[in-house]
Parts: structure tokens; sequence; C-alpha cells
């Protein structure tokens, strides 16, 4: 099969970083072609040890709500972010980092994860790549 | 060209949930090459309907399923080369 699908992840709350890399790795798995871009709040979680750091977008309560739906998760078997994110590089999935958020940010490529980075970029490349997708989507 | 058992690559994906599932059928599909038969076995109820979906959109072949109470067998074989 074919076919593209294009996500930005804006957000770094975690339940939406799963939902990025959760429909990422699904999309991989039907075959088709995946970038990921990460810019904002989302790519906060690209720094060193801040994957599976990011409160939950509602219901976080301090951090009790975040424990409590990490609990639930871990008995349900969901598999962690950074297995997420792992598979999602190892199925040929590409993960961009907005260089301007870098900038803003005063986030040094130093600070973030290299090792699963594909591109650092800006706003073109992110419009070349959903022109030629089937599925865009902004979390 | 019938399919030998011992030709048959088995993998286990009991306990798991989405989308731990899919992303085993592609990387074991990935892997292989034209011909090749591989036998998934799980229990997690939309795999059971998800992993068809996938094997034809990539345009491989179902040969076979198979559920015992919560456990699926699904059966595929691979067409083609891989990208």
């Amino acid at each position: 099969m074919s076919g593209k699908a294009t996500l930005i992840v804006h957000s770094g709350e975690m339940d939406k970083v799963y939902s990025a890399l959760i429909i990422g790795n699904g999309a991989l798995s039907m075959g088709m072609d995946v970038s990921i871009y990460f810019t904002f709040w989302g790519l906060e979680r690209l720094k060193k040890d801040q994957l599976e750091n990011g409160p939950l977008s509602r219901k976080n309560m301090l951090g009790l709500g975040k424990w409590m739906v990490e609990k639930k998760m871990k008995e349900a078997n969901v598999a962690p972010l950074e297995k997420m994110l792992e598979d999602f590089v190892e199925l040929g999935g590409k993960i961009l980092a907005c260089d301007m958020t870098m900038e803003i940010m005063g986030i040094e490529k130093g600070d973030l994860r290299d090792d699963v980075i594909t591109e650092y970029c800006a706003v073109g490349t992110y419009v070349k790549e959903a022109k030629e997708s089937e599925i865009t989507l902004f979390i | 060209m019938g399919e030998k058992e011992s030709e048959i690559e088995r993998i286990e994906v009991l306990g798991e949930t989405c989308p731990v599932p899919l992303v085993e059928v592609r990387k074991a599909v990935r892997k292989s090459s034209d011909g090749d038969i591989i036998e998934f076995i799980g229990d997690h109820p939309a795999s059971k309907k998800e992993i068809p979906m996938a094997v034809e959109e990539m345009g491989h072949k179902l040969l076979e399923i198979e559920e015992d109470n919560e456990k699926w067998r699904i059966k595929i074989q691979i067409k083609g080369v891989e990208g």
C-alpha cells in the first residue's frame, strides 16, 4: 500500500503524545509513510529524558490524575511512549523537529534526542509533506 | 506450493494491546520475503479485525483466521517484495 500521513504535535501533554504515536504507528503498520512534526510544547517532549514527562491535558490534578491514568495504562498493558517511539523509528517513521521553536525556546540540538530526529526543518517542509498526504492531523 | 509447518514463522502478541499487535505484524512483514508464511497469535479483540485490514492494504494474502475463545490465530502469506 502507499499513502502518507503527516502529523503535527504542537502539544506536550502525555495523552496527546500518546495519540500521535499510536496513530503514527498505526499508519506505518497499514503500510503508509508517516512524518511527525514536533513543534512548540510538543518539541519539549523530544528533549532528553522528557518523552514521558508531559502532564495530562485534563484532570492532571498536580500529577495525581496522571499517576492514576499511568496506573490504569499499566494494568491494560499499554506500551510506554518510549517503546512506541522506538517502534515508530524502526518502522521507518520520520521525526521532524521545528527549528523555529528551538530558536524561540532556546533549545539547542544537544538538548534534543538527536538519535530519533530525522530532520530539523521549518514550515515549508511541513507544507510540502502535508500536500502529499492523505491524512494530516494537528495534535 | 504446499506449505511446510516448519517454514511458518510464529509471532505471539498475547496480552498486547493497541497498537502493538499491528506494529508487530508490520515489523514481521518488513523482514519477510515473497511467499513467506507468518502466523500471529494474539488476544486483542480489535486487532483480529485490523490485522486482516492491514494485510489487505499492503497487498499480502490472508490465509486463515482461527478463533479459540478470546485467542486468535491469523495466518498470512507475503506477496511481492517490501519496499
